[in-house]
């Protein structure tokens, strides 16, 4: 299982492994927000929760489809089923493997990136906290659809179509924390809802991967 | 491994059914017949891959190093990585009389996105031997493969079979194996008809 996640991360970061992928897009739709909406610092600091949550949400939607396309591709998946692996465990790998190369990055810059959308200075911490705390759920969740349309041919279209509806309750509760912190109001009800979105999807999803998956490689 | 009875299909179309045969330990089988005759399809119901339509398979499961006809190779890791991997994920350690049996010395850094097909084939076999498996299931190993390098293979198989493992092989081609048995699959080809469940709920 270790090697798998080290055989994962070490082709994240190779040419072709796409590991700057989320935090380039990232990056981006923070740097034109405010060129959009205009240099309104009030709005801004308003918006910025929101804006930083949607930019990492589609930052993960970006890089789904390859979690499980690559492997099935060049035929490990085929290879590491027969492998004395748990499919489980498989996908909860690649899940983690997802999470350290694309969610993680995003934690890390998202309060860089407020700084450009002038998110007030209470913001930073509970901004930092609900993505740590979410984008686990969103890797997890992604996994998910990742195992549905493999071996689909273009499944990039359907995959976030099947996401998408799975992400928004991971979004409502974690942008919540984030605007409720920014704003100095109280954040424990929405951060205990963000909590159990991510702890069940971890705990329930991977069953759920392993076993499409099982049905796609038929 | 004992197999009895096996049915077997694809997309909920049964291809093969009514087949029987046992592999022994140091034995190996080879399985014939033309192209879309099922081969595929049988070697992945045994290696688990697909449930099977009907009848029983013995001795499989985890004693089953399977190969396809994609190597699963990662392009952008070196021949020792991408082998090391797998030897890591078998729980074995040594990869060197894998990298011995299938010439691959010389090699070692390369990535494999620059191994030619034949080499790619060559280092997708040499998985098998850090598998440290019984039963080899082989589909097509000798493709894009030179006469050295299928003498070569036959070789590993042979070791293989001598340690007391056994190898079941879909070919098209003669690899010299003498002592191997010979299985034509085409006599036990079903009757078209389409299953009423849906196989993707079995």
């Amino acid at each position: 299982m270790i090697a798998l996640l080290l055989r994962d991360l070490r082709l994240a970061v190779r040419a072709g492994g796409g590991f700057g992928l989320g935090l380039a897009f990232f990056l981006i739709v923070t740097v034109l927000i405010p060129f959009g909406v205009g240099p309104e610092t009030g709005l801004l600091s308003r918006i910025a929760p929101g804006v930083l949550w949607i930019g990492a949400l589609l930052a993960c939607l970006l890089s789904l489809d390859r979690i499980f396309a690559l492997d099935w591709e060049d035929g490990s998946l085929d290879l590491l089923a027969t492998a004395p692996l748990p499919m489980e465990g498989i996908v909860t790998i690649k899940a983690l493997a997802h999470w350290i190369t694309t969610g993680l990055p995003l934690v890390l810059a998202a309060p860089a990136l407020g700084v450009l959308l002038s998110l007030p200075p209470s913001g930073y911490l509970w901004v930092l906290v609900s993505l740590a705390l979410g984008t686990p759920a969103l890797s997890v969740i992604g996994t998910f659809g990742a195992a549905l349309t493999v071996g689909l041919k273009r499944g990039g279209l359907l995959l976030s179509i099947l996401v998408l509806p799975l992400y928004v309750p991971t979004l409502i509760f974690g942008a919540e924390v984030a605007r409720r912190g920014a704003e100095g109001l109280a954040v424990q009800t929405p951060l205990l809802m963000l909590a159990g979105i991510s702890f069940g999807t971890l705990a329930l999803l991977p069953f759920a991967s392993a076993a499409v998956l099982r049905i796609n490689l038929r | 491994m004992t197999v009895r009875d096996l049915a077997v299909g694809r997309g909920g179309v049964p291809v093969l059914e009514g087949l029987s045969f046992t592999l022994a330990p140091g034995r190996a089988l080879v399985l014939r017949g033309p192209n879309g005759s099922g081969k595929t399809t049988l070697l992945r119901t045994i290696a688990g891959l697909q449930p099977a339509f009907g009848g029983t398979i013995e001795g499989a499961g985890e004693r089953i190093a399977y190969a396809a006809h994609s190597d699963g190779l990662k392009s952008m890791l070196t021949v020792t990585e991408n082998l090391r991997f797998w030897a890591q994920v078998f729980a074995q350690s040594d990869i060197e009389p894998a990298l011995d049996a299938f010439d691959l010395r010389g090699l070692e850094d390369r990535p494999a996105a620059t191994l030619s097909a034949g080499q790619k084939r060559r280092l997708g076999l040499a998985r098998l031997m850090v598998t440290a498996r019984l039963v080899w299931v082989l589909d097509e190993p000798t493709v894009s493969l030179d006469t050295a390098s299928v003498a070569r293979f036959a070789e590993a198989v042979r070791g293989h079979l001598a340690e007391g493992g056994s190898a079941l092989l879909a070919t098209h081609i003669d690899l010299g194996l003498n002592e191997a048995e010979v299985l034509d699959v085409t006599p036990f080809k079903a009757a078209p008809r389409v299953s009423l469940e849906d196989e993707a709920f079995l």
